[in-house]
């Protein structure tokens, strides 16, 4: 007899993966004050015309959540955040298309 | 339990400088995060510099950590004597910050951890730490979509206050048309939390097993299809194979190696998003094995007059 199962099915964030700033506050576990530094900094931006209309994508989603560990793991303030993430995504393609070499 | 060499660890000799502790953890710190990080145990050996770190920077659990000599090896059995710890006052409050997820049992054991230690477990809701993994699928289950029991190992508090890894299966649906990169979040299938707060949320993130013929580009699949030079010159009809089975594609005449045909639909597609196949035509040109198939190639030559080279003007 087989067993019974029950799949679970996550939300994929992907292209179409859409959240207000509260939604991103709760999912990355930070203020809103933290998402505004962000975006002064240029880490994330934010599609819509003012803050309560704002809305993210999923790759600000990953974008902030991978800036909060590089600024507690390795003390870096979000200037230098900024420029790792740009160049982790920057060395992620290069070592994808490597890959296919 | 095993003894953990953090001067190993961090590559420093037993009588370095606090400044090249520091140094030496900061170095490692920034090489192993496993943001930064391609190395598959990278999770593992960040987690052991900080434990690491969290002891040796500390002059006093330095200092009680060094009395049990340095004859001790990595990962051999060790009891701490009894009453090891006499005249250091560190034990339990002494935990300065960081994440303590994840510790051996060797530093708890001689160290506590920082939930223990602030005896406020009870009173303290926190909501549970969200987690994240890589996951590694076919790209045959990213094109049908697919049902898959995945194991992961999941850092644990148990009713004494530790923390240990636990495989934590999961019956997980993987959505048809997923790419590479993209995550999927289980909603309350992180670290559980604590006082009665709602667990973390689990993410899992796409790589793509290695497939000796497909390789996807975001949506796209690509393929590189062989084929011989009269196909390429005549155009054929030929069996092309794709994740979702075999179809029938027009070669048309006058191909040549490198040309790419686009057969729509056939790639990564989700319910809004379309991915393509892309097959890119390789010549491969057949080998003179008899008297006759070489006669066959001079005939070529003879009545077919080409240069390959003329664009380089030769």
């Amino acid at each position: 007899m087989t067993e019974q199962r029950t799949y679970i099915q996550g939300i994929i964030l992907n292209e179409e993966t859409r959240c207000s700033l509260a939604d991103l506050c709760r999912l990355c576990g930070v203020n809103a004050e933290m998402i505004h530094d962000m975006i002064e900094e240029g880490i994330i931006t934010p599609e819509g015309p003012s803050p309560r209309e704002w809305y993210f994508t999923f790759v600000a989603i990953k974008r902030v959540q991978t800036a909060i560990r590089l600024q507690h793991d390795l003390r870096i303030n979000l200037a230098g955040c900024a420029l790792a993430l740009d160049l982790l995504e920057e060395l992620e393609e290069l070592r994808r298309l490597s890959r296919r070499n | 339990m095993e003894y953990k060499d953090y001067y190993q660890i961090l590559g420093v000799s037993r009588d370095a400088t606090q400044d090249q502790i520091k140094q030496a953890y900061r170095k490692l710190a920034r090489k192993y995060h496993p943001d930064v990080s391609k190395e598959l145990d990278a999770d593992a050996k960040f987690k052991d510099a900080g434990e690491a770190y969290e002891v040796l920077k500390d002059p006093e659990k330095r200092a009680a950590y060094d009395k049990f000599g340095a004859n001790w090896r990595e990962g051999q059995h060790f009891d701490p004597p009894p009453n090891w710890d006499a005249g250091f006052e560190f034990r339990g409050a002494g935990y300065t910050g960081g994440n303590a997820t994840g510790f051996s049992d060797f530093f708890e054991s001689l160290f506590g951890h920082g939930h223990t230690g602030r005896k406020q477990q009870h009173t303290f809701r926190v909501k549970g730490e969200d987690q994240h993994a890589k996951i590694i699928i076919t790209l045959q289950d990213a094109y049908l979509g697919a049902k898959r029991t995945i194991t992961l190992n999941r850092p644990e508090v148990d009713r004494n206050g530790h923390v240990r890894t636990s495989p934590h299966t999961l019956h997980l649906a993987i959505p048809k048309g997923i790419i590479e990169g993209q995550r999927i979040r289980l909603e309350g299938q992180g670290a559980p939390g604590f006082g009665g707060s709602p667990p973390g949320d689990l993410y899992l993130e796409i790589a793509f097993e290695e497939d000796r013929f497909f390789h996807a580009e975001k949506r796209d699949i690509h393929l590189t299809l062989p084929i011989a030079p009269w196909e390429a010159a005549l155009g054929a009809s030929l069996t092309v194979p794709t994740l979702g089975g075999n179809v029938q594609v027009k070669i048309p005449p006058k191909s040549q190696g490198g040309k790419k045909l686009r057969l729509k639909g056939k790639g990564l597609s989700s319910g809004s998003h379309q991915g393509d196949q892309i097959v890119t035509l390789q010549i491969v040109v057949p080998e003179a094995k008899t008297e006759e198939q070489r006669k066959l190639y001079a005939t070529m030559a003879e009545k077919m007059p080409f240069n390959p080279r003329s664009e380089l003007g030769i």
